[in-house]
């Protein structure tokens, strides 16, 4: 459970205020305009923002001055998810040391992992070698590495074509539900959070609702949320 | 315009050195010191270059990862030595290191090999320093919070992101630096000049003044030549960061290094601030007892220097500024033209130019002129590095506006070009002064008594033991110095300011 507890950040001129509970278990949504504080929320749950005042607290535990890679969490951001000058194989071993000294069996479960996310093969490759939608792989592929109960997605699919995103979401959806991951996703598209969120929070005005069945926010949708997808 | 003055200026640069290489002769007969003169250069900038490099790693590391007041004003002084006069920095580590020197109990022999290197490692580790503080700030902020997300500590972070940074950037810096220490002659001649440490620069003043043997002298011109040449070519060959301290004002987020690293950081900021500040501190302190003991020739030796600071200025801005303008309009050759005195020293040029004004006048009549001459070729490539990316900008933000109300010539320079560029231009010709004011080569070997400029004339007060006014004398250059190039710099912001 990630609780956000009267929670203030800012950045800049801008405040974003936050007091909700988001369950364990599947995906979670966060939805709202460009600007709307989406990716400042995320970055202050993964660790990179500290909030004015507060708390997060995951599984209970105060996450105050835990560094973000102590953090119960791996987040894939927007871009630069992949060292350009590391290969594939390396940048996904990262998630098991970040010295990279990999025994003979976290080699192998990196292997079974690459295979998992269908990049087998290419790990000698570097990322400008891959495909937009093999990077976003390799990096679903280190997160899976890292087993933490939760991960974070800062929108790190938008680069890519419809079709491809939409595969993408499925990929993420089908693992996190299969290794037993909390997805907490951004996101500014409903057809996203429709595709696969159980939950949706919508983020207007400075101030994060509390998160609602996804079926249920879109049937009936606050009235901030009907301007948003122009209804 | 441009073009028509990077032809001259190849022009000025190749003759001396063809004059050179038809002088030069008896290559068999080169004294076995000559060779030894070739041999300690090699190694002394060798070392000095690796010196630099190694002490600038952790200094450039700690500016990139702390935040602290005061900053600004340490990336200030690392720029300081650049336009500092030599001479007066011998000074200071001869205050701060030598025998009678607040130090002196280390005991360092500061005269021979040792000396020549300390001086050079206190010239090049601030200009390291910036420059790997670059390739540091180059390292996007998008992949420290990346490393940070999974869990690097410093350790890893260092291995996997500023190594191969470091090994990308730092063979370029070393061997900037190491051309720069080849040609070393103002501190060869004040701490070196034993047959151990005698440089080839200062073996070309030796032969030159003492034996009066010119096939000599061009013979180890020849040689000069060929080593600036053949680290300029591995030069361009390498990634080096471009700008001189371009950005430097912003650190990096990071996450991974608090506890000792901190420490450390601290350590060795406050060691490069304390060992910079410490030899200028002690020339200055005790210079001010002695101001105004001094001989009125050395007040003359100022206004001598003053004049040819503010000619070298000038000529540089008139020279540079059509050659920027060329480069941005595309003529890329003309960009080499400017780089290419980088390679050339200021003895070489000197021994070139002699032989070239020998049949025709007196050359040592003209030494004045031809040291502002000489001063404003080697400050060329740096016053280019100014400009170019001014004249870039102006070019391609304003070109079609000014090309569509049919501004060109003159009326676009006055109207359009200055006003934009006033800011580098202002820098270019404050460097160029202070680079002029200080320098102690060419005039050395030309200068008759009664011609001598400050620096010279301090030499010759440090060469008959008169240190507290060589002191005195050192504290009027950094003054003159220092004071044109804040005029200069400062003159050229307040422009861009209205």
């Amino acid at each position: 459970m990630l609780t956000l507890d009267d929670l203030r950040i800012s950045l800049g001129d801008f405040t974003l205020r936050a007091d909700a509970t988001i369950a364990s278990g599947g995906v979670t949504a966060l939805i709202g305009a460009s600007g709307s504080g989406k990716s400042t929320l995320l970055a202050a749950i993964a660790g990179f923002l500290a909030p004015v005042s507060g708390r997060i607290l995951i599984d209970e535990r105060d996450m105050a001055g835990i560094a973000p890679g102590e953090r119960p969490l791996s987040i894939l951001f927007q871009d630069q998810n992949l060292f350009p000058h590391l290969s594939i194989a390396r940048n996904v071993g990262l998630g098991l040391r970040p010295d990279l000294r990999l025994n003979e069996t976290q080699v192998e479960r990196r292997d079974e992992v690459l295979r998992q996310v269908g990049l087998a093969g290419l790990g000698d490759r570097l990322p400008r070698d891959l495909s937009g939608g093999q990077q976003s792989r390799a990096a679903l592929a280190r997160a899976l590495l890292r087993a933490r109960p939760w991960l974070l997605l800062d929108e790190p699919f938008s680069a890519l074509g419809p079709a491809l995103r939409s595969e993408m979401l499925d990929l993420v959806e089908r693992t996190a539900r299969d290794e037993g991951l909390s997805v907490l996703m951004v996101t500014h598209d409903p057809e996203d959070a429709k595709r696969i969120a159980d939950r949706t929070a919508f983020i207007a005005e400075g101030k994060l609702q509390e998160p609602r069945p996804t079926a249920d926010l879109f049937s009936d949708p606050p009235n901030a949320l009907r301007e948003y997808l122009g209804e | 315009m441009g073009q028509a003055v990077a032809a001259a200026l190849i022009a000025a640069l190749i003759l001396p050195l063809i004059a050179v290489a038809w002088r030069a002769e008896g290559w068999a007969a080169l004294p076995a010191r000559d060779w030894g003169a070739l041999w300690f250069t090699l190694w002394q900038a060798a070392v000095s270059a690796a010196l630099s490099v190694l002490f600038a790693v952790p200094v450039a590391r700690a500016l990139a990862r702390r935040h602290f007041v005061g900053r600004g004003v340490v990336i200030l002084l690392l720029g300081a030595p650049f336009i500092l006069p030599t001479l007066v920095a011998v000074l200071g580590l001869i205050a701060v290191f030598g025998r009678s020197g607040w130090l002196g109990a280390l005991d360092l022999p500061l005269y021979g090999p040792q000396g020549v290197i300390l001086a050079h490692v206190f010239f090049n580790m601030p200009l390291a320093v910036r420059l790997i503080l670059q390739g540091w700030l180059s390292l996007p902020g998008e992949r420290l919070r990346l490393a940070a997300s999974l869990g690097f500590t410093a350790k890893d972070t260092f291995r996997l992101l500023e190594w191969p940074m470091l090994r990308a950037i730092a063979p370029g810096v070393f061997l900037v630096i190491f051309l720069i220490c080849t040609m070393s002659f103002a501190i060869a001649l004040a701490l070196g000049g034993g047959p151990r440490s005698t440089t080839v620069e200062l073996a070309i003043y030796q032969a030159f003044r003492f034996d009066f043997d010119l096939g000599r002298a061009s013979a180890l011109a020849a040689i000069q030549l060929a080593i600036g040449a053949l680290a300029a070519l591995l030069t361009f060959r390498l990634a080096l960061p471009s700008g001189f301290g371009a950005g430097l004002d912003r650190t990096v987020r990071r996450w991974d290094s608090g506890g000792w690293l901190r420490w450390q950081d601290w350590v060795a900021i406050l060691a490069a601030c304390g060992f910079l500040l410490m030899p200028m501190a002690a020339v200055l302190a005790d210079g001010v007892l002695a101001v105004l003991s001094l001989p009125s020739s050395v007040w003359w030796a100022a206004l001598r220097s003053l004049a040819i600071a503010m000619t070298a200025a000038f000529a540089t801005a008139a020279l540079a500024l059509p050659m920027a303008l060329a480069v941005a309009r595309g003529r890329d050759w003309v960009e080499v033209a400017g780089a290419l005195t980088l390679t050339a020293s200021p003895l070489v040029l000197g021994v070139g130019l002699y032989l070239i004004l020998l049949p025709v006048a007196n050359p040592v009549a003209l030494a004045l002129p031809v040291t502002a001459g000489v001063n404003v070729m080697l400050a060329l490539p740096f016053a280019l590095r100014a400009l170019i990316p001014a004249a870039q900008d102006v070019t391609g933000d304003h070109g079609r506006l000014a090309a569509s109300l049919g501004l060109s010539g003159w009326t676009w320079l006055r109207l359009v070009g200055l006003p934009r560029m006033r800011r580098p231009l202002g820098y270019a010709m404050g460097l160029t002064a202070a680079l002029s004011a200080g320098d102690l080569g060419v005039i050395a070997l030309f200068a008759r008594p009664g011609d001598a400029t400050l620096p010279l004339a301090m030499y010759q007060l440090m060469g008959s033991y008169r240190l507290e006014e060589a002191k005195a004398a050192a504290l009027i250059l950094v003054v003159l110095a220092l004071g044109l190039f804040w005029v200069f710099e400062r003159g050229g912001r307040h422009a861009d300011a209205r």
